[in-house]
């Protein structure tokens, strides 16, 4: 699963990054986290607020650092439906 | 474990109800008892004052400390109330939403719907370049687009529960209108400068295709809602409480020890350059409107007139250069430039206008 965490490197942007790794050990789901920072890149997946993530090319939350708890049922839906 | 099933997009919305029943009847007590103590706070501090710490409110640092005594909960409440209610208000006002609102309508009728949507729509200034993209990618016009981004941080809720709690809620709709004014203005300004060539070239030959928007227009219950407004509360006064606190120290020690109409040689309505030196000012600092209101206040009672005050506020908020800093790399310098200038202009008039009316 690829994940992309989209943000131009705000505070919030790298707490979604650090969130959504402790997240993906907890939902015992594998997957890559990457931190997109281009602005080309985030404006291509039409986010239009950050931080955002975005899970194989799909963006699931923008505008937000969810809880743990919220990017755990994410993840493991995401996981679900691959 | 419920806030998993609650997030899974795909799982049936059944158990929510009940929550949100028990939600609504919490929020009527809290809001009574919220203006129960507000409005004995005064008296509280006052009390404090003399009674337990043996202190003159005659003297020097007994007015200081009544002040501070009172004044640090009475924002604090004040922010406390304005950001929640403002926040579920914005819980309607998604960005996309606001985008959907803006696409389509012309220039004119589009900066005064730009700048009001400004207020409401959740805004971060480490969003503005995506944003912009956005915007500009769906055909929204550059000055829209601009009446957008400059009423969005300008006219913020902390900035108007500060300045309400402060300065009374005359001046704070002065400071909302005039807000608004100049990001509507301004906005049209750089609408008919015909500016699009500054615009860094690869945005407009970026092709995110037709824009089919992934709208996302969930319907959200009430008690999301209010889990909005009390995330927004969390946030923004827990980043912002320890600068009202220390504003507010500054500003009672002036309210304290400073004599009357000591300001009103060089701060006063009488000084033609005192709203260009608070604008110059402003622009460096970021974000510390929350200390700053506390402090100017306390200067405008000894003497300070309000059109430096106003223009300084707006000009600390309005334009500030992390957020230039940001937009460059969308925006050519001349665009910049003029983005600044108009801003700066406006701002100016509102400074003068107010020191003549007041």
């Amino acid at each position: 699963m690829n994940i992309q965490v989209l943000g131009s490197g705000c505070s919030k942007c790298r707490e979604l990054e650090a969130r959504t790794k402790k997240a993906l050990q907890s939902a015992g789901v594998a997957g890559e986290v990457e931190h997109v920072t281009d602005f080309v890149e985030i404006a291509k997946l039409r986010v239009l607020v950050t931080p955002a993530l975005a899970i194989n090319g799909e963006v699931k939350v923008a505008g937000k650092v969810p809880s743990e708890a919220e990017l755990v049922g994410i993840l493991t839906t995401a996981a679900a439906t691959e | 474990m419920e806030d998993i099933t609650e997030t899974s997009v795909s799982a049936p919305p059944a158990p929510v109800e009940p929550t949100t029943q028990q939600r609504r009847w919490w929020l009527l007590p809290a809001l009574l008892l919220w203006a129960l103590v507000y409005r004995w706070l005064g008296t509280v501090a006052d009390v404090l004052t003399t009674s337990v710490l043996h202190l003159s409110l005659d003297s020097h640092l007994g007015s200081s400390v009544a002040f501070f005594l009172f004044e640090v909960p009475k924002v604090l409440m004040l922010l406390i109330l304005v950001v929640f209610g403002v926040g579920v208000v914005r819980s309607f006002f998604t960005p996309d939403r606001t985008r959907q609102i803006l696409s389509g309508k012309r220039e004119s009728a589009g900066n005064v719907l730009a700048a009001m949507l400004g207020v409401v729509t959740p805004f971060c200034s480490c969003s503005a370049v995506p944003l912009f993209i956005g915007f500009v990618e769906t055909g929204i016009p550059l000055g829209v687009t601009f009446s957008f981004l400059i009423s969005a941080p300008m006219v913020n809720e902390v900035a108007l529960a500060l300045l309400f709690g402060m300065f009374g809620w005359r001046v704070a709709a002065i400071y909302l209108t005039a807000g608004l004014v100049i990001a509507i203005v301004a906005g049209w300004v750089i609408g008919r400068l015909r500016m699009e060539r500054f615009v860094e070239d690869w945005v407009y030959e970026l092709d995110t295709g037709v824009n089919t928007a992934n709208s996302s227009n969930e319907r959200m219950s009430w008690e999301k809602r209010i889990d909005y407004g009390l995330d927004a509360v969390r946030e923004i006064v827990g980043k912002v409480w320890p600068y009202v606190m220390a504003g507010i120290a500054v500003g009672a020690g002036i309210h304290g020890y400073v004599p009357e109409g000591l300001l009103a040689s060089f701060l006063g309505s009488d000084t033609w350059w005192s709203i260009p030196l608070a604008v110059l000012l402003g622009v460096p600092m970021y974000s510390n409107a929350a200390g700053i209101i506390p402090v100017v206040q306390a200067l405008m009672e000894k003497g300070a007139a309000l059109g430096p005050v106003l223009a300084f506020m707006m000009s600390v908020i309005g334009l500030s250069l992390p957020e230039m800093i940001i937009l460059r790399k969308v925006l050519k310098p001349r665009l910049i430039g003029g983005f600044v200038g108009v801003v700066a202009m406006g701002i100016l008039l509102v400074g003068y206008l107010f020191t003549a009316i007041l």
